[in-house]
């Protein structure tokens, strides 16, 4: 997995490339949303548009970051899913618990 | 078609066996939509035996066997665990659930593949088939 850190105003955005799956990108995903959030950012956007798979493993990270982030009075979006990657949290029901945009101008626009 | 590999108990072999399944998906024809979902079950059913199955336990071996036969692909993944009882597994999608980090695996492979069967091995361990019916590239377009 390869990944490209920036800022936009308060907004940290985590742009992810490759696989996140068991043992190659899944925890790194967490340790890179835990680092925006340990740095005081409440707002976390995870742009996808270069995920190619993404498994459980990956999948049950970005929930416990959701988790995380919630508890931690942070907010955390998703932006610029391939069809498959939408279709994996659609067939879990997790589309309903993510804040899913398909553009980052309108994602970063979301966050109260 | 029909490859079978002996694999290390570590996650790094989950791509050694997408490697052979995604030779074995081309030769066959099967379409990029299907094989991808086909590897999406495979990594699934790995994990599930390097992490759940042998625990950590690098010294053991799982053995993952590929046969696309007509116009189905077939995949057998053995481990040498303890085995475990499928029929209690939970339901991601439950309320309960929904928030869980773990517990979506097996919901996968059963979503992406047509068939799917644990069933215990001779020796121990759990032997997981699955089998999913394909479209080749060649019918398709």
């Amino acid at each position: 997995m390869k990944q490209q850190i920036r800022d936009i105003g308060d907004v940290r955005i985590i742009s992810l490339s490759g696989k996140i799956t068991i043992g190659s990108g899944d925890v790194m995903m967490r340790e890179l949303i835990n680092e925006g959030l340990d740095a005081g950012y409440t707002k976390i956007l995870l742009e996808l548009g270069g995920v190619s798979a993404i498994d459980s493993s990956g999948i049950g990270e970005m929930v416990a970051s959701y988790t995380s982030a919630k508890n931690r009075g942070a907010q955390l979006k998703l932006v610029n899913l391939s069809r498959k990657i939408n279709d994996i949290l659609q067939v879990t029901q997790l589309i309903t618990v993510f804040d899913v945009y398909s553009d980052q101008d309108e994602a970063i626009k979301a966050f109260a | 078609m029909r490859a079978t590999l002996s694999l290390e108990s570590r996650f790094e072999s989950i791509e050694v066996a997408e490697r052979a399944l995604i030779d074995l998906c081309v030769e066959g024809g099967v379409g990029a939509d299907e094989e991808y979902w086909i590897l999406t079950a495979l990594r699934e059913a790995i994990a599930n035996a390097i992490r759940h199955g042998h625990r950590g336990k690098t010294q053991e071996s799982v053995r993952v066997e590929f046969r696309i036969q007509g116009e189905k692909v077939f995949i057998t993944v053995v481990d040498q665990g303890n085995g475990f009882d499928p029929t209690v597994i939970p339901d991601p999608r439950d309320a309960e659930n929904l928030l869980k980090p773990c517990g979506r695996g097996i919901f996968y492979m059963r979503r992406f593949m047509d068939e799917v069967e644990f069933r215990s091995g001779p020796g121990g361990g759990t032997i997981v088939t699955m089998t999913r019916k394909v479209t080749p590239r060649s019918i398709k377009e």
